[in-house]
């Protein structure tokens, strides 16, 4: 990006109130980003902005590794394995919060079916991770008991 | 932004694991400022990437949700120790930073 551009949307993007998030995104960057998704109140609005499909067949090969009890609801680890053959992306999602979608993986052809990374939990809530592999989606769940919310709202 | 990244990268059997440490806000938009009472804007990370021998290993789309200074981790097969690593980030706001890394 040239130094004009980034300076200007700097700028365009300090000025005024940012009324909420991605409304002042600069789309040429992010074309690949699916806002819709992560603006998404539900899980299955979140799937739908993310894979295009809903229908998600529990899995038992999905592993989540999750705190039991979050002391802190703005830093939960998370850990997502699946020994679900060629699996293709991951996203894992926080169903209490007011936006489901925490993240997307998309895995390249050697990348193991393993993501871990910490999120941020409003309340009590399950921690959803689904699998894309073969065209087709899985899911499992885990609940994580928060005692402080980590939104900030 | 600059040194934003700090990764490792460690090859074991035929698989790399690399963990990664970004620091970053990743604000939500929904703080509000204990002083004026406004809300903070949100700034956070959209998009991470992993690269390595030119192919893209890992893809990575966050929102708001991620915890601030995020941690990554992943594996992948196909690296050698002494291979490098590209780990880049994006973030709404336009801004971002990228670090190349040699695996151990």
């Amino acid at each position: 990006m040239s130094m004009k551009r980034r300076v200007f949307l700097k700028g365009s993007l300090a000025a005024g109130a940012l009324a909420g998030v991605g409304l002042l995104m600069p789309q040429a960057v992010l074309a690949a980003w699916p806002k819709a998704a992560f603006d998404a109140t539900s899980v299955d609005d979140a799937l739908k902005g993310t894979y295009g499909m809903t229908d998600a067949a529990d899995s038992s090969d999905i592993n989540i590794k999750a705190p039991d009890i979050a002391e802190n609801g703005a830093v939960v680890p998370v850990t997502v394995e699946s020994s679900i053959a060629g699996a293709e992306s991951i996203t894992i999602m926080s169903a209490s919060n007011n936006n489901p979608m925490a993240a997307s993986f998309n895995l390249g052809k050697g990348t193991a079916a393993y993501v871990a990374t910490r999120v941020k939990m409003a309340k009590t809530s399950d921690i959803v991770a689904v699998v894309k592999a073969g065209g087709k989606l899985y899911k499992a769940a885990k609940n994580v008991k928060v005692t402080i919310g980590g939104c900030g709202g | 932004m600059a040194n934003t990244i700090k990764a490792r990268a460690k090859v074991s059997g035929d698989e790399c694991l690399v963990k990664a440490l970004i620091t970053h806000p990743m604000e939500t938009g929904q703080r509000k400022d204990s002083k004026t009472g406004e809300k903070i804007p949100a700034h956070f990370i959209q998009e991470v990437n992993c690269e390595h021998n030119g192919a893209n290993v890992l893809n990575a789309l966050w929102g708001p949700a991620i915890s601030k200074n995020p941690y990554l981790s992943f594996k992948f097969k196909g690296a050698k120790k002494g291979d490098s690593l590209k780990i880049s980030w994006v973030d709404n706001k336009g801004e971002s930073d990228s670090l190349e890394t040699k695996i151990g």
